[in-house]
């Protein structure tokens, strides 16, 4: 228990100093970087929670994937690489503070409705998580349970995918 | 381990994304901040369905996460062809200067 906590809080960390330097780094590249150390202590954020296939999905579509096409778009996009000045605009002090004010309402309120709820141990006595994890059980729910939603999701990539050739090609 | 402490990190990171998502003007830097933003929704999805003791529960916020993985993988493709689309009309990516539709 006690070292599933120092891995959450040193995982945590990681992710959340991290994103902010996405938000806050002036070099482009350098951000997309930052999002490879937020996405990839997340992916681990769901090793601890026992959701092994998420994590595996989060490291193949968005550090494999994603993050890659994210480069390619800043290469296509910009003339020079490294540090630019020009990446924020002037309404900084504007957004952090409609950001802290969300985060203040959204943590009284998530505070207020779990209060100390614990989740149920991995693997403990707590038998149906044991056999809830794992891929094949999530497996056997995408194709019966939640087939159509995914039959839906398929098309919806088919679309963006020809959408998204439609709109780069130049003609 | 609290279900509090992923709830918490999760608002975080979403607040640093909406951050993200209002003070930069570079598309692409822009797109990022929205991935901050899904994610922390994937991780609140996972989390609350770890917490009922329940696989039902554990399965559909595992599955419900690969959806959205999968949207937002469709959600960057369409959206950096936009990118790539206003820096090929304005060679420069700067979301300021996009602003015909302002009064």
């Amino acid at each position: 228990m006690l070292a599933q906590n120092i891995a959450f809080g040193l995982l945590a960390a990681a992710a959340v100093l991290a994103a902010l330097k996405v938000v806050t780094t002036q070099n482009v590249v350098h951000a997309a970087l930052y999002l490879v150390v937020v996405l990839s202590s997340i992916a681990a954020l769901f090793v601890l929670l026992a959701a092994e296939f998420v994590a595996i999905t989060q490291i193949l579509v968005y550090v494999g994937a994603i993050v890659v096409l994210f480069l390619f778009g800043i290469m296509l996009t910009r003339p020079t690489l490294g540090r630019s000045p020009d990446l924020d605009n002037n309404q900084r002090p504007a957004a952090a503070v409609t950001a802290l004010f969300l985060l203040g309402v959204l943590a009284f309120s998530l505070i207020d409705a779990f209060e100390d709820d614990e989740l149920p141990e991995v693997g403990g006595t707590a038998a149906s998580v044991a056999v809830a994890s794992g891929t094949r059980p999530v497996g056997d729910a995408i194709f019966s349970t939640y087939l159509v939603p995914f039959e839906v999701v398929s098309v919806l990539l088919l679309a963006a995918l020809v959408g998204a050739i439609v709109l780069a090609r130049r003609d | 381990m609290l279900v509090n402490q992923f709830l918490l990190l999760g608002a975080a990171l979403f607040a640093i994304g909406v951050y993200g998502v209002l003070a930069r003007r570079n598309g692409v830097l822009v797109l990022m901040s929205i991935e901050l933003i899904l994610n922390a929704v994937n991780i609140n999805l996972v989390a609350l369905g770890a917490l009922r003791d329940d696989p039902a529960a554990v399965i559909a916020g595992q599955v419900f996460a690969l959806f959205v993985i999968t949207v937002a993988a469709a959600e960057v493709g369409v959206g950096l062809a936009i990118v790539l689309l206003i820096y090929r009309n304005r060679t420069s990516v700067d979301l300021d200067e996009v602003d015909l539709m302002k009064g």
